[in-house]
């Protein structure tokens, strides 16, 4: 919980990993991945928050218990496992691997689980088995992951859709989409978001959380944002520009409450590529710049509560505490009649 | 003889597709050599995970341009540290077509880039037209009227220029008597629609410049350099 100026917000991250990325678990793509990660982490972090690259490689339970919940003002976070078995031989940071720590904190971690289309009517039966064990609500799904001669999957992919029919049968209903970058096919669009949209029209009954709210894709992700209304924007990745780049972020959030609305805006870390601590402080500080509130308005109080926890607190079925000012719904999302597809 | 600057002058012909700016704006180009008939370039991107597509791209169209400069008959193009480096290597030196460079990626056979080089023109185009037209509105143009005029009718600016070359590589009509206001297809938006048009355009080059800022910063990170914490070179 977060309080400030007199205004109390429930804090759930809706993104966090425990991964383990030390050179006695990856390969040179593994090492590519893991310094393309660093490089995220050391360009929009502020410098009293950087790590070195040894402890970014491999943190500790009690680093993660420290900075997302003795001081990073989280009341619940999310594990979102990321496998990359053919880039970490033990996995980056698999369910079991999140279960370890989740399981000793049940009242503090929403252990969420992946799956691998790839693996076909086997990895269907595998996947029920993980559901049954670890009884998840949400899945965080990969696709640029690599998987033997494939470097890619497609969510309207035929064994993609016989998953996602799986997670519907148990009740598995956040579909958590984190793009990119696909290689294949090679010659399209690697960041290409546009299969969410085909699986969001054929799976009315499942949430479709797009992680970095669809960037480098934004336009793509917002244009989808308002055909599906089951569709939700995480912030991951968008929030540290908090810090960097004030003016996109205000722009960013600004588009997002136009095109989807203030419901469906779902805040996260990405820890520990980034902290809640800073991430919460300066988004409960921020407001848009005046010469922009023309085009998109203010940030209140109450917007900020949906965003920072109330909204992933209604997909996850979390009981918020009372003392929290909880909001009927303003819809505040536009209804373009124009242009009939995207430019 | 064979200049620095005239090397790094046809260099900054060379766009990142994606980021729609010249690689050499962009700080992409680590290290350059030139000799008498020779030039050697090597491309660091942002991340060794940069999508291998654009990589191939920026590649190929850098050994392009530098084969356009008078004098030079030989140029050799590497990319430093990019989980496709030895195929992109292999292709530059070899002269390979995108297909044969990535021969051991199957699900590339028998297709080409224009697709996606063309998606991405459109987005430029779509971004340079938002952003032009967005100075005329603050230069006191109702909608209204933007919706109305011809492209000879817009005053003459930087802005304008750009619009008018990613309007060109579209291959759409760039006359005087051309309506200002139109789609990525050429279709002139009606008065009523131009509002949530450049809405949505908007998007469009909000997306591109977040993402070139990101590129930036990540990309100083990796070369040691402070992180580029100022927003005024994202927007220039």
């Amino acid at each position: 919980m977060y309080e400030k100026d007199g205004e109390k917000y429930y804090v759930i991250d809706g993104h966090t990993h425990f991964w383990n990325a030390g050179p006695d678990n990856y390969n040179k793509y593994g090492k590519m991945f893991i310094d393309c990660f660093y490089g995220y982490h050391s360009a929009l972090s502020p410098e009293e928050y950087l790590w070195s690259e040894e402890k970014f490689g491999k943190y500790t339970e009690e680093d993660i218990l420290h900075d997302l919940f003795e001081i990073g003002y989280v009341d619940k976070a999310i594990f979102q496992p990321t496998y990359l078995l053919d880039f970490f031989p033990n996995g980056f940071n698999t369910t079991a691997q999140d279960a370890e720590i989740a399981e000793k904190h049940p009242d503090k971690f929403i252990l969420n689980s992946s799956f691998e289309p790839r693996l076909g009517e086997q990895g269907l039966a595998e996947f029920e088995e993980k559901h049954k064990r670890y009884g998840f609500k949400g899945v965080k799904l990969y696709t640029a992951e690599w998987h033997e001669d494939s470097k890619g999957w497609k969510l309207n992919d035929y064994w993609s859709k016989r998953y996602l029919e799986k997670c519907l049968e148990l009740g598995v209903t956040n579909i958590h989409v984190h793009k990119g970058p696909t290689i294949r096919p090679l010659n399209r669009d690697a960041f290409d978001v546009h299969d969410v949209d085909h699986v969001a029209t054929e799976f009315t009954d499942l949430n479709f959380i797009v992680e970095h709210v669809g960037l480098p894709r934004l336009e793509d992700f917002c244009w989808i944002g308002v055909q599906e209304p089951n569709v939700y924007g995480g912030l991951a990745v968008a929030m540290p520009f908090i810090y960097s780049r004030p003016r996109y972020f205000a722009q960013i959030i600004g588009e997002l409450l136009y095109w989807l609305d203030e419901d469906r805006i779902l805040f996260a870390s990405d820890y520990a590529i980034w902290q809640p601590k800073w991430l919460v402080e300066m988004f409960v500080d921020f407001q848009i710049p005046e010469d922009m509130q023309g085009e998109y308005g203010t940030l209140t109080p109450d917007i900020k509560r949906k965003i920072l926890g109330l909204n992933a607190a209604k997909l996850y079925d979390v009981e918020v505490p009372s003392e929290i000012p909880q909001e009927e719904p303003v819809m505040a999302g536009g209804e373009p009649e124009y242009p009939e597809k995207p430019l | 003889m064979i200049t620095e600057a005239t090397v790094l002058d046809a260099l900054s012909g060379v766009r990142d597709p994606e980021l729609d700016e010249p690689i050499t704006d962009l700080k992409f180009i680590s290290h350059l050599r030139v000799g008498d008939d020779a030039v050697e370039v090597t491309l660091r991107l942002p991340t060794p995970f940069c999508a291998p597509n654009f990589a191939y791209l920026m590649a190929h169209d850098a050994r392009e341009a530098l084969l356009s400069v008078p004098g030079v008959q030989e140029a050799r193009v590497t990319l430093d540290d990019h989980h496709t480096a030895d195929e992109i290597n292999a292709g530059m030196a070899g002269g390979l077509g995108f297909d044969t460079t990535f021969h051991s990626f199957e699900e590339t056979e028998g297709e080409s880039l224009d697709e996606l080089r063309d998606i991405f023109r459109r987005k430029a185009f779509v971004s340079r037209q938002e952003r032009l037209c967005r100075t005329l509105l603050a230069d006191g143009y109702s909608s209204a009227q933007l919706a109305n005029m011809m492209l000879g009718e817009v005053p003459d600016s930087e802005a304008k220029e750009k619009y008018l070359s990613r309007r060109e590589e579209l291959g759409l009509d760039t006359s005087a008597e051309a309506p200002f206001v139109v789609d990525p297809d050429g279709r002139q938006i009606p008065e009523e629609a131009v509002v949530q048009h450049l809405r949505f355009a908007r998007v469009t080059r909000l997306s591109i410049e977040a993402n070139a800022g990101f590129c930036r910063g990540v990309l100083a990170a990796r070369s040691g350099d402070t992180p580029v914490l100022s927003e005024k070179e994202a927007s220039a």
